[in-house]
């Protein structure tokens, strides 16, 4: 034994000087370069980060077709897309400074986990100098709190909590795509013309984080202009079956259901309203209507005729680039941006981009604009190059990335369900762009601290 | 460096117990087989930087390695909760479905205890351990009651609680679907709660989880990670432990359940005990892998606990061979390696192998590989798993030992045979 305790000793010991070599080292590797992967000469590596199996698994295709798209634009191949109607013209088609733009891409899975054992690894094994991807609140957030650590930059993809640029908001981490709280402020008025200013409502929201602050934002939102709220209840995100959700609704008062619900989710309890009988009833005088406060085109798809004539808020809708008419028969010009950008998309892929798809197209462009705007990979440059940045031409007219909290302050879409849809992905009509100045709130109210900009190393 | 505080207290506990066969005891109280292999374990373990960094940078082939910190202190976290699961399925052939439940128990104990105390990952790693075994100690209090595939339910339903628990009951304490993450204002009463705006990063008495010190030799690029070696170290505690474990009278004791409970009882033994004692030991494994996970990198999530990361070890330890020392982290090492590597060879990385084909073929080629690859690594995992459980039902251990028993063939020794563990028989279990 005595022999053991010895060895067991040098063991420790060896260990303790091992220990003083490797913190010694990383004095003389941080005077190497200036913060974490500085790029080579050639290329520039960015991680795209998206969930490739799981119930986002078909958002995640959809990012990274974008993700090819724009490096392929990057690079100067293709057609540019929206580099041609972009307002800043420092990309020339040739990499981002120079360097030609490499990737490497990641699974997901949608698990806060995975996400961040794929963006270390991205990190630490590939170097890369940006993450960007995410089709979920609690993986963006989890991700951002990441790169916020190693210093890379983060641009979050699809993410619709207010807590990704609220609460749990880093210097290193930027969302283009818009928040719950928009989505309240966007409908709500929308509604009130529609449907009136003393509707009862009833909200199933999902048991967790997005499906609280979307409730509270819609709540707030609706309430202020004369709605009152019934009931809320919170339904299991595991759930398929709603049933059990539905009925009490019908012996509530309520005539409007809001569902707080993304995905799967809400295909599953939009069917099972419909199914209820739902939408045909007539409370207090009223005809019974559905709300889903955040559409996507891929959900749509999955409600099939179910979601006619249902109003939600997108970030980006693709039929921006053919124009269309609001119900009190104004006509919209066709964006000429989402145009770029559904050309060739629609021409590398065979079919119309989704606001997914948008956002994450956007968030690398920008983020390669950036950067050559700062002529630096640093990521407190390229941070201080992306505050307060304006920016017209990708899609939703003039946009402001707000230096407070890295939110991106731009037109929100309010969206119903198409009567007539002509095609499979002609699910939606814009029926009216809510501007930003009304969805804008103080950058403050949500709390959290951006801290400073990490560069690493 | 090590973990001074946290692990000699625990092996000096089991240095008391076992004080049978001392005969056949070599060095450390191990048999000269046990140490031979944790010998190996050592080696493998510490010079896992240059193992798994065989391919130069830059190179077609450097996609497949695996030696940068994340997935290194992976492999060896995930090699103690195997570790701990493996003296819970192993010996006694109870199969837990909930262990990931511990895990993320410790997960959560963990982040606390950087939020409230420090940064150091000391008090993290302890209280974490404790916790998971306070919790294995409630959970298998009740579950034991039962055995065979009712344990194995109760235990699954129990996972499974938490899990919803955690996601969004208990949203304050577990920061639901987000997870529980550190944030600026922070308590943190023995440290600071941020550096320059920042939050600090997880050390030991201030030596950096994420520091590393690089070594280029020629084009090879290896990473010596100071979180890895904390949790090496750690991991080869656990190792010994368990080793330990499975070599006393206890250990015995835990495979006369596995063997024949109910004889076990007609001699008026009470099972109970031993197995309620071997439950909690591997829920402290977990909670003390929760732990080292989180002071890696400081974040708990509530999926940790969903029930496919309980089969996720289950598997594991299937795969690298139940009931064996080493079979467990092998089995940990094959699925992460899977998980981390495969999942990232997407089509253009294909096109980049394939390039010198001529283009029908290649496109072939890559179309037959697609499904494979990236997104399909589960399909990939889910054949070898097949493979492995049909022919070779004692896992990885067991492939070793068939090729080693070729060579031995060839070269007719009749060596010590009677001192190798009986590892391949229990693991048809």
């Amino acid at each position: 034994m005595s022999k053991f305790d010895l060895s067991r000793r040098g063991v420790l010991k060896t260990g303790a000087v091992a220990g003083a070599g490797l913190a010694l080292p990383t004095v003389f590797t941080s005077g190497a370069s200036a913060f974490t992967n500085e790029p080579g000469p050639g290329s520039v590596t960015l991680g795209f980060n998206v969930p490739q199996s799981g119930p986002y698994a078909d958002e995640g295709a959809d990012e990274l077709r974008a993700y090819y798209l724009a490096v392929e634009h990057l690079n100067g191949e293709g057609d540019g897309g929206m580099l041609n109607t972009f307002s800043s013209k420092v990309l020339d088609g040739t990499g981002i400074l120079g360097r030609k733009v490499e990737y490497v891409t990641g699974d997901t899975q949608t698990k806060s986990d995975a996400a961040r054992a794929s963006a270390r690894s991205m990190i630490e094994k590939d170097g890369a100098i940006m993450i960007t991807g995410g089709s979920s609140s609690g993986v963006a957030v989890a991700v951002q709190a990441l790169c916020q650590e190693a210093g890379v930059i983060f641009m979050a993809g699809l993410t619709h909590s207010n807590d990704t640029t609220g609460k749990d908001k880093k210097a290193n981490g930027f969302r283009h795509f818009f928040n719950s709280y928009m989505s309240g402020a966007a409908l709500a008025p929308v509604l009130a013309n529609a449907y009136g200013t003393d509707r009862k409502a009833y909200h199933l929201t999902a048991d967790y984080n997005w499906g609280y602050t979307t409730e509270e934002a819609v709540r707030n939102s609706t309430e202020a202009m004369g709605w009152s709220t019934v009931e809320a209840v919170k339904t299991p995100l595991a759930a398929t079956d709603f049933s059990s959700y539905i009925a009490p609704v019908l012996n509530s008062d309520a005539d409007v259901l809001v569902l707080n619900h993304y995905g799967g989710n809400m295909v599953n309890s939009l069917t099972n309203a419909v199914q209820f009988g739902l939408r045909d009833r007539m409370v207090n005088d009223k005809n019974f209507e559905i709300i889903v406060p955040l559409y996507s085109r891929l959900m749509a798809k999955g409600a099939g005729a179910n979601v006619k004539g249902i109003f939600g808020s997108t970030n980006w809708h693709w039929s921006l680039a053919q124009g269309f008419t609001t119900p009190d028969g104004t006509a919209v010009a066709p964006d000429a941006a989402s145009a770029a950008f559904v050309k060739s998309f629609g021409e590398k892929y065979g079919f119309p981009p989704s606001q997914a798809a948008h956002t994450c197209y956007v968030q690398t462009i920008l983020y390669a604009d950036a950067v050559t705007r700062a002529n630096s990979f640093n990521p407190c440059d390229v941070a201080a190059a992306m505050e307060g940045f304006e920016f017209d031409g990708m899609g939703n007219g003039k946009t402001t990335y707000r230096a407070e909290d890295h939110q991106c302050f731009k037109d929100v879409l309010v969206v119903r369900g198409k009567e007539n849809p002509t095609s499979e992905f002609d699910l939606l009509e814009v029926v009216e762009v809510t501007p930003a100045e009304q969805v804008t709130y103080d950058a403050s109210i949500f709390g959290g601290d951006l801290g400073t900009c990490n560069p690493g190393a | 460096m090590t973990d001074q505080s946290s692990t000699p207290s625990k092996t000096e506990a089991v240095e008391v117990a076992p004080a049978v066969q001392k005969s056949s005891r070599t060095k450390m109280g191990l048999r000269k087989q046990d140490f031979n292999i944790f010998l190996i374990v050592i080696a493998l373990v510490m010079l896992a930087p240059f193992i798994l960094n065989p391919f130069p940078e830059g190179s077609g082939m450097a996609q497949f390695n695996a030696g940068y910190p994340d997935l290194m202190q992976r492999f060896v976290i995930f090699g103690i909760f195997a570790i701990g699961f493996n003296i819970l399925f192993g010996l006694t052939g109870y199969l837990s479905f909930g262990h990931a439940a511990f895990l993320g128990v410790g997960s959560y104990a963990g982040v606390w205890m950087m939020k409230l105390l420090t940064m150091n990952v000391i008090p993290a790693i302890i209280v974490s351990t404790a916790i998971a075994g306070i919790f294995a100690l409630f959970v298998g209090f009740i579950s034991l009651r039962r055995s065979g595939i009712y344990f194995s339910i109760l235990t699954l339903a129990f996972a499974q609680m938490s899990f919803s628990l955690a996601y969004s009951v208990l949203t304050p304490i577990t920061g639901g679907e987000t997870g529980l993450q550190l944030a600026l204002d922070d308590v943190r009463l023995f440290g600071t709660a941020a550096v320059d705006g920042s939050i600090p990063a997880t050390n030991l008495f201030g030596l950096a989880m994420r520091d590393s010190f690089e070594l280029e030799i020629g084009g090879w690029l290896f990473t010596f990670n100071a979180g890895y070696y904390l949790s090496a170290f750690v991991m080869l505690a656990a190792f010994y432990l368990s080793v330990r474990i499975f070599r006393s009278p206890f250990g015995m004791m835990l495979r006369a359940v596995k063997s024949n409970q109910q004889r076990m009882n007609y001699t008026g033994l009470n099972a109970k005990p031993y197995t309620l004692a071997a439950f909690v030991i591997s829920g402290m494994y977990a909670g003390l892998a929760g732990g080292l996970m989180v002071s890696m990198d400081p974040l708990a999530g509530a999926e940790r606990m969903f029930w496919t990361a309980s089969g996720e070890v289950v598997l594991m330890t299937i795969l690298g061979g139940a009931g064996t020392m080493i079979g467990p982290v092998l089995g940990a090492g094959f699925i992460k390696y899977m998980e981390n590597i495969v999942s990232k060879i997407n089509e253009t990385i294909l096109h980049q192998w394939f390039y010198w084909l001529p283009d029908g073929l290649e496109d072939f080629v890559i179309a037959l590989i697609y499904p494979f690859i990236g997104k399909g690594w589960h399909l990939t995992l889910g054949i070898m798993f097949m493979m492995v459980v049909i022919f070779l039902p004692g896992g990885l251990v067991e492939g070793g030992q068939r090729i080693a028993g070729l060579f031995k063939k060839r070269k007719a020794s009749t060596s010590d045979d009677d001192t190798t563990p009986k590892s391949a028989p229990q693991a048809a279990e």
